[in-house]
């Protein structure tokens, strides 16, 4: 997921867009492939996007702000998001998410210094039922605790 | 006077016909189906608090202040969203609304500033006002949470604020006073269709964005003003308002930039200027408006403007400031002289298409019947010459068929020759609208105009024709027409005259004129060719736009004619939607037509020779006329070079600028004794000219602007002119000065003479204009309220007349001295020669003047980007920096002509239209080469205009 850029970002994306820009609204799944291809959505992309769906430069990147996962810069090699919506907060995220600050060394938004682990809050998995919940790499996890946190936290950290 | 304040209906007008009747607040309603709850209630005059809603924008719903009660409907409906229907009872003012408008309001201001005594929109703030009017006495959330208004929170950097961006030269955008409504936004969208603006983020973090979180000037952003006029706070203010404060009165005006004639408020404190607000009724722009208009009138108090007349004996001598009364004097006994040593006909006038009908009705009348000569000619005659005699020739009339509204039932748009986002940007706009709605549109033009592809429209077609090929395109579209049998026989045979339609039918059906006959002609793939022309004939309502890319050239008229003919064999002409309609390019070139500044043709396009119509004048005049067409403006040069003309006046025209062969102008003027050019600025004419008579802006004068739809619009005075005299009071002045017995008191007096002696103004005062606010000539006994659509029921001239287009090449060709077509155009942000726009701060979009030039031929000739680069014609040889772009094709070159320091027309060449001399600016056979700097001509030029732009007694100019 986390590729170095390397190459022509310009040519990259058009490929991207010309492989995908037959479907109905193709923005959305053009910018999904583009942060698969690149592991971020990068600026020089959007003139392209926009130019390639006549669009505005501005209105895409109206959708890229909009949409939280659209990162603007490479994340770490794992990405962690902790669920912080009101049915995990009545089950403790808080404290996890203390803890598992304290545990990597960093706040949310941040990366470690070793590039291995990027901390993000997430407002609600739909994992309620199994809740406090977090994410690691796409992979959902339930009724975490703090020995579950510190375990997650090591995996991520491998 | 006070100031004009539009009703907002917050949201746009319904067009259904089915009316539909409900309550409001007690009140029976009956407004057409699909109007807001919140327009019905307006129009009812009850006003419904709002924030978001504004009526030049579709209704949005998000500030949740418009909300309503309907009985036996739950919750609260937002107005702005929720369309009427039959018997709906709707209350606007409960307690319960009372109690929720207040909280939202709470919470707007919660994160807004509270300085509204020194805010530049204290007085003009929807917020402030919809805080009266909902009460708001109290902000229970405090001012210490999270907010975008601080820059430091308890000293701590505050990252949610953002400092004011103040880039564009007219406008500033302070992020910290934005209450997120999305009406600037939409406003860009939907008005003037750039989609610059956007909103960045979500929830409280979002904000308003150019661009890609860019400042304004350097996004997509074209400063047409409507983001500003649409901002219900000062988050988006005019600099002006800023500056000097709310204005108090205001007069309603016409724009003086281009043909489209945008309606404005001129807001003012007293005299000063504060800003320019486009009108809403205003019927040619429906409340938009460019960048031009609506902030580039500092020129106006530019340091450049003359305001004292000068004298000077010869053009090497400095000029010498003068009273009026020697200047009239010396004008008077000179061109007396003149007349007396070389004869009545040896002097003339240019009248102006930037100046009022009524001033250029007073040229001519002073060149007709004072110097009593027909030698009059104006600047159309270098622009749209050929559609007044093509669309005469024929349909009858030598103007537009529509008016800009029906661009809003077109189903299939031609625009060829024109690039209307950039020169009638508010049509553009209006275009751009209708092209989103679904209307396909077909481009015909060298270049890649930005109407081609851009965001949310794309041209069907885009014909890259050579320069020069216009009519063997037209042709070939019409062949196809034709031979596919898409052709409207029914409205030919009712309308035209049929036997000529065979025989224009039978010529365009020859294989010579097919698509695939004329491809290597115009390197236009004939598929290309066949769908446009399929798609033209077959896609509903069609209309044709054009402009000088179609008159400025050796085949001017005929290619105008061979647009009437696709008009008239489809069946597009006589209503809404349709027709054909050239683009002018002037405020009042259109006018300027009308009133008999052309040699040939007095006011009304009748002929001089014409008994009858010389009679009426005479009669009114009290002279002879001459019955001998005149001199047009090339042949006064040729006659001058030759040495029988000898003294000119000049009216408001550049002609050394904007006239071809730019040598060959400046010898004819130098040939002169007596040349007397009125003007704002001492213009590249006026280093050749001998009496320099200041001029007056548009905002000094009352009188009208005829634009391109044939609307007469009022122009009405705000302020005093700065020069002492509007233009008018000067051209009678120097006609008293000659013995004539001219008496006007006001411009309304001229018009009413035109409209005694004119039949298609006869309706036409000052009086019926007030009433009526504008109307489109024809308007007489048979039109009293104008004529919106001309030809409705049958052509002007009887039958329509079908005529052939044989296509003949230019003599100007490429070879292998010069390889490239030059070709020429405008910008946005300037304007014509630039003598304006280049001394406001439009100069920061487009300082100079560049040569577009493919990767392809720069390459071959080793011209990188921003290199000078050398431009030689057959005719001369100019130096300007190349800009590489795909948007012109390989073998075209492409310039603009804004500065005068790069004198594109030195490089133009004297081939002009065969009918009607209107000059081939549009063709031109030039090579480029790796250049220094500037030319010989420009430096010795440069030395020269320095040289003759001196005035006794004051510092040089540091230009």
């Amino acid at each position: 997921m986390n590729l170095h850029v390397s190459g022509d970002v310009g040519t990259r994306t058009t490929a991207i867009i010309g492989a995908l820009k037959g479907l109905e609204g193709p923005l959305l799944p053009i910018l999904h492939e583009i942060q698969a291809e690149f592991g971020y959505v990068p600026q020089e992309s959007l003139p392209v996007i926009a130019r390639e769906l006549n669009l505005s430069r501005a209105e895409v990147h109206g959708v890229v702000t909009f949409y939280h996962d659209f990162r603007e810069r490479p994340a770490g090699r794992h990405v962690l998001k902790l669920c912080r919506a009101e049915a995990c907060q009545s089950m403790g995220a808080d404290a996890i998410a203390e803890r598992v600050k304290a545990l990597l060394g960093i706040d949310f938004h941040q990366t470690t210094l070793d590039g291995a682990v990027t901390l993000e809050p997430v407002y609600c998995l739909g994992l309620c039922s199994c809740a406090p919940s977090a994410m690691l790499d796409g992979e959902v996890h339930g009724r975490l605790d703090a020995a579950a946190a510190a375990e997650l936290v090591a995996e991520a950290r491998r | 006077m006070n100031l004009i304040k539009e009703i907002d209906f917050g949201t746009p007008a319904s067009k259904s016909e089915k009316m539909v009747t409900l309550t409001i607040d007690g009140r029976e309603v009956t407004v057409p189906e699909g109007t807001s709850i919140m327009r019905a209630s307006m129009e009812a005059g009850i006003e419904v608090p709002k924030l978001c809603a504004t009526d030049m924008v579709d209704a949005f719903g998000s500030c949740r202040l418009c909300l309503v009660e309907i009985q036996g409907r739950a919750g609260l409906p937002a107005s702005c969203t929720t369309p009427v229907a039959p018997g709906l009872v709707v209350s606007t003012q409960t307690p319960r609304l009372k109690d929720v408008r207040r909280g939202v309001m709470e919470l707007y201001i919660s994160d807004h500033p509270l300085d509204c005594l020194t805010c530049a929109a204290n007085g003009d703030c929807e917020l402030q006002d919809m805080a009266g009017a909902v009460g708001l006495r109290d902000v229970r959330y405090g001012y210490d949470g999270e907010n975008h208004v601080k820059a430091r929170n308890d000293g701590a950097l505050n990252i949610k604020w953002q400092p004011k961006d103040e880039s564009n030269p007219y406008f500033t955008f302070d992020p910290a006073k934005c209450i997120v409504c999305s009406r600037c936004v939409r406003a860009c969208e939907e008005v003037q269709g750039t989609f610059a603006l956007t909103i960045e983020g979500r929830g409280f973090d979002s904000r308003v964005s150019a661009g890609m979180h860019e400042d304004f000037v350097s996004s997509e952003c074209v400063s047409c003003g409507a983001c500003v006029q649409a901002c219900p706070t000062a988050t988006l203010q005019e600099k002006s308002v800023i500056e000097i404060g709310q204005p108090e009165h205001s007069v309603v005006t016409t724009c003086a930039y281009c043909g489209v004639g945008c309606s404005f408020k001129a807001e003012m404190r007293g005299e000063e200027l504060v800003r320019m607000v486009p009108w809403k009724d205003g019927q040619a722009n429906r409340g938009h408006s460019c960048v031009k208009g609506r902030f580039a009138y500092g020129y106006s108090n530019h340091k450049d403007r003359i305001l004292n007349p000068m004298v000077r004996e010869k053009i090497t001598d400095p000029w010498r400031e003068v009273t009026w009364e020697e200047a009239f004097a010396h004008v008077a006994n000179e061109f007396r002289r003149i007349q007396y040593q070389y004869g009545r006909d040896s002097v003339g006038g240019i009248t102006s298409s930037r100046c009022t009908n009524e001033e250029t009705y007073l040229v001519q009348k002073l060149i007709r019947a004072g110097f009593g000569n027909n030698n009059v000619d104006t600047c159309a005659r270098v622009c749209h010459s050929p559609t007044g005699y093509g669309l005469g020739q024929t349909f009858g009339t030598s103007a537009g068929t529509q008016n800009f509204d029906s661009v809003e039932e077109t189903d299939v748009v031609i625009v060829i020759g024109a690039n209307p986002t950039d020169g009638h940007p508010v049509f553009g706009s209006r275009l751009k609208k209708r092209l989103r709605q679904g209307a396909k549109l077909i481009v015909i033009d060298p270049r890649r105009i930005d109407l081609v592809k851009g965001p949310h429209i794309e041209a069907s077609y885009h014909l890259p024709l050579k320069p020069g090929t216009n009519v063997a395109m037209l042709t070939a579209l019409a062949h196809v027409i034709v031979t596919e049998g898409l052709f409207d026989e029914r409205f030919i045979r009712e309308r035209c005259d049929w036997s000529e339609f065979e025989d224009w039918a039978a010529f365009v059906s020859e294989e010579a004129h097919s698509p695939e006959a004329i491809e290597a002609l115009t390197g236009v793939s004939a598929e290309l060719v066949r769908g446009a022309a399929r798609l033209f004939a077959t896609g509903g309502n069609g209309s044709i736009y054009y402009g000088l890319g179609v008159t400025e050239h050796s085949q001017g008229s005929t290619a105008v004619m061979a647009i009437a003919n696709l008009a008239m064999a489809t069946g597009n002409i006589g209503r809404p939607g349709v027709g054909v309609n050239p683009l002018r390019g002037q405020n009042n070139v259109q006018g300027s037509c009308d009133m008999g500044s052309f040699p040939h043709e007095l006011p009304g396009y009748r002929h001089i020779s014409d008994d009858a119509t010389r009679d009426i004048f005479e009669k009114l005049w009290g002279v002879k006329l001459n019955e001998e067409p005149g001199l047009r403006i090339p042949n006064m040069l040729d006659a001058a070079v030759e040495g029988t003309f000898k003294g000119i006046y000049i009216q408001g025209e550049d002609i050394l600028q904007s006239d071809p062969d730019t040598k060959h102008v400046s010898a004819g003027l130098a040939a002169m004794e007596c040349v007397v050019v009125q003007d704002l600025f001492l213009n590249e004419t006026a280093n050749y000219a001998h009496v320099f008579l200041p001029g007056s802006t548009f905002l000094e004068k009352d009188g009208t602007f005829t634009n391109a739809e044939r609307r007469i619009n009022r122009v009405r005075r705000v302020m005093t002119p700065r020069n002492g005299y509007a233009d008018w009071e000067v051209t009678q002045k120097l006609a008293q000065a000659m013995g004539l017995s001219w008496n006007y008191t006001h411009p309304s007096e001229i018009m009413d003479e035109i409209a005694a002696t004119t039949p298609s103004f006869a309706l036409v005062s000052y009086d019926y204009l007030e009433k009526m606010g504008s109307v489109q000539w024809p308007c007489n006994e048979k039109n009293p309220q104008g004529s919106p659509i001309m030809h409705v029921n049958g052509f002007v001239r009887g039958k329509g007349k079908f005529i052939r287009t044989e296509y003949v090449a230019t003599d100007e060709k490429t070879g292998p001295r010069f390889p490239l077509l030059l070709t020429t155009g405008r910008i946005l942000s300037q304007y014509n020669v630039g003598a304006q726009t280049r001394r406001t701060d439009n100069v920061v979009w487009h300082d100079e003047d560049r040569l577009e030039i493919h990767p392809h031929d720069a390459e071959n000739r080793g011209i990188r980007e921003g290199d000078w680069v050398r431009l030689a014609s057959r005719a001369g040889e100019t130096t300007l920096r190349a800009l590489i772009t795909d948007r012109v094709s390989p073998g075209v070159v492409y310039t603009t002509f804004h500065h005068p320091d790069t004198q594109a027309n030195v490089i133009t060449t004297d081939f002009s239209d065969w009918a009607t001399n209107c000059p081939e600016y549009k063709v031109t056979a030039v090579q480029v080469s790796p250049s220094n700097g500037p030319s010989e001509w420009q430096i010795e030029y440069g030395e020269q205009a320095r040289q003759s732009r001196r005035i006794a007694g004051k510092l040089e100019a540091a230009e």
